[in-house]
């Protein structure tokens, strides 16, 4: 278990350390008090991750590139 | 006959009908009819010896087993060329025969020329990867992970088409997410510094600039021939596949195709779909995982509680009551409280008979007793300190003394006795074996004049004197002159009976 705050982390890194917070606490052999602390840990980074999944937005732009094809502005993508 | 021989005699010069030209005129003619003829050909062969001078234009040989073909590709058409002329390639040339009348020579003026055939084609991309794979460009140190879950996903593709319209399918059924088109030629000329451009481009974005900068890129393209896909066969596109520091994944052409950015790439999908698969996770299933890691975090903890209440039950069940605990050590006081007065009076009636059993012995007789019998021991002890017992020793000492002196002289006497006997029968065994008893029997000893014992006539005939020994005294017989004189004499006669 880190300390890193849980509201820095990505995806990946959430889901992995709630699967192993998951797994140490079913594993039983965790003294009380830490016990109670990993679920709260398990429980803000279950929230973390259905946080990034929520952020489940499509948003299509192309580049709209100037006469030497460098990136010029963006423009929204529609219908496809 | 012979007139028609006649006639025809000066046919030799019958050519004088036919108009005459001139080098010139010809050289013309010959120019008018090829490039009349060959205005636009399509020429296959082998490359020869390909020149480029500093003009800019190629000069080049087109060669089979058994021609040659000069041929010349001016400056803006090389510019332009997508397959850039190298010797042994086997190409086709498209363009015009031409000639050259200054030089009696003819040429093609080249305006394309394409690879001829897949095999020459497969032949230089073949040559092309293991130069760009000896340069390290497709080492698997260089591939960088694919993000699990990018935020902004840059595909370098063409705008309209399908490629595109099946990534955003796939990505929207999977895990909607934010997508930039870079839109470029996917086949052509332009196809390949397009490509080249757009990974530098995202790559130049900044994270959270205007433009965002995608977590991961995808470079796509559908199916199609192997001259379609040779825009992403070519060096400039390869490297920036190679540079980019942002995660690639190439997507050109269907499952069995494969260009050079594929292994440039740091994950090559078969097709723009599997791409789009690769790029993003499933976003259902990462919810009902979620859920599931929830459920099995709740279980886990409520379980952990349960078990340790269900133990404390337990261990609880097996304390003893506090009553029941006092019970036993109660019964031992009060068993023990009985006997403690008994044990009182019958430790201290112990301890008055032992007092009146070591009392009872303690009289004055008994110390008596043991003075008497000190006393006793004391008188023997002096008993036996007494003179008497080393005189008696000393006497018997002094007797053996007396003895073995007595028996040492007798033993001195009787050995010198018996040495005198032996001598004296030793001295009458000398005489006896002595040459002096001989001399009793009639012999004689000579001497000479040193008392030297002489054995011999001769001796006796040297000597001066003579002394003889008899039995009863010795004898001298006269002194004869010296020998020497007395032999010469002799001598002369024996030397007279001769002469």
């Amino acid at each position: 278990m880190t300390d890193r705050p849980v509201a820095e982390m990505s995806f990946e890194e959430a889901m992995k350390e709630l699967e192993g917070v998951v797994s140490q606490l079913e594993r039983g052999d965790v003294a009380l008090d830490d016990s109670i602390r990993l679920y709260e840990r398990g429980a803000e980074l279950k929230k973390r991750c259905e946080a990034k999944l929520k952020e489940a937005e499509e948003k299509v732009a192309a580049i709209t590139l100037d006469g030497d094809g460098q990136p010029a502005g963006l423009k929204p993508v529609e219908g496809l | 006959m012979s007139d028609l021989l006649d006639d025809d005699a000066p046919a030799p010069q019958g050519g004088q009908n036919n108009p005459e030209y001139t080098v010139s005129e010809i050289s013309g003619a010959v120019k008018r009819v090829l490039e009349g003829e060959f205005s636009h050909v399509r020429i296959r062969g082998e490359l020869g010896r390909v020149t480029m001078p500093r003009s800019g234009h190629v000069y080049l040989d087109l060669k089979d087993d058994r021609s040659v073909l000069a041929a010349v590709i001016w400056k803006g058409v090389a510019a332009r060329l997508t397959t850039q002329p190298e010797e042994g390639m086997e190409v086709i040339a498209t363009g015009r025969i031409t000639t050259f009348g200054g030089q009696s020579k003819y040429q093609l003026i080249i305006e394309d020329i394409e690879p001829a055939g897949a095999g020459a084609l497969m032949a230089m991309l073949d040559k092309r990867r293991r130069a760009l794979a000896a340069e390290g460009l497709f080492d698997e140190a260089r591939k960088q992970p694919i993000p699990y879950l990018p935020e902004i996903i840059g595909v370098v593709t063409s705008p309209t088409g399908a490629v595109i319209r099946d990534i955003l399918h796939r990505l929207r059924d999977r895990f909607p997410r934010k997508v930039l088109i870079w839109p470029v030629a996917v086949q052509g000329a332009n196809c390949a510094p397009e490509v080249a451009r757009a990974i530098h481009g995202f790559n130049a974005l900044t994270p959270g600039g205007a433009m965002p900068r995608p977590d991961l890129i995808i470079v796509a393209r559908g199916g199609g021939s192997l001259e379609d896909l040779w825009g992403f066969n070519e060096e400039i596109v390869v490297r920036a596949a190679a540079a980019s520091r942002i995660p690639l994944i190439s997507a050109v052409g269907h499952e069995t195709d494969t260009t050079l950015i594929d292994f440039a790439a740091d994950k090559r999908a078969p097709t723009p779909t599997a791409a789009a698969e690769m790029a993003v996770p499933v976003r259902l299933d990462l919810l009902a995982w979620v859920d599931g890691q929830s459920g099995r975090l709740t279980r886990a903890l409520t379980s952990g509680i349960t078990l340790r209440a269900q133990r404390l039950r337990d261990l609880s069940r097996a304390l003893p009551r506090a009553d029941t605990l006092l019970d036993g050590p109660r019964q031992r006081l009060d068993m023990l409280s009985d006997r403690l007065p008994a044990a009182l009076i019958r430790a201290v009636q112990l301890r008055r008979v032992a007092l009146s059993d070591h009392a009872g012995a303690l009289r004055p007789a008994l110390l008596r007793r043991a003075i008497q019998t000190e006393r006793r021991n004391l008188a023997v002890a002096s008993d036996r300190l007494s003179l008497d017992r080393f005189r008696a020793d000393l006497e018997r000492k002094n007797r053996d003394l007396a003895g073995l002196s007595r028996r040492l002289s007798d033993a001195g006497q009787r050995q010198v006795r018996t040495w005198r006997q032996r001598t004296l029968e030793l001295d009458r065994l000398r005489l006896t074996l002595g040459y002096e008893a001989t001399l009793g029997r009639g012999y004689a000893v000579v001497r000479d004049e040193a008392g030297e014992v002489l054995t011999t006539r001769a001796q006796a005939a040297k000597a001066r004197a003579l002394e003889i020994q008899f039995a009863d005294g010795r004898l001298a017989v006269g002194a004869k002159p010296s020998p020497k004189p007395g032999s010469k004499p002799q001598t002369p006669p024996e030397q007279g009976s001769l002469l």
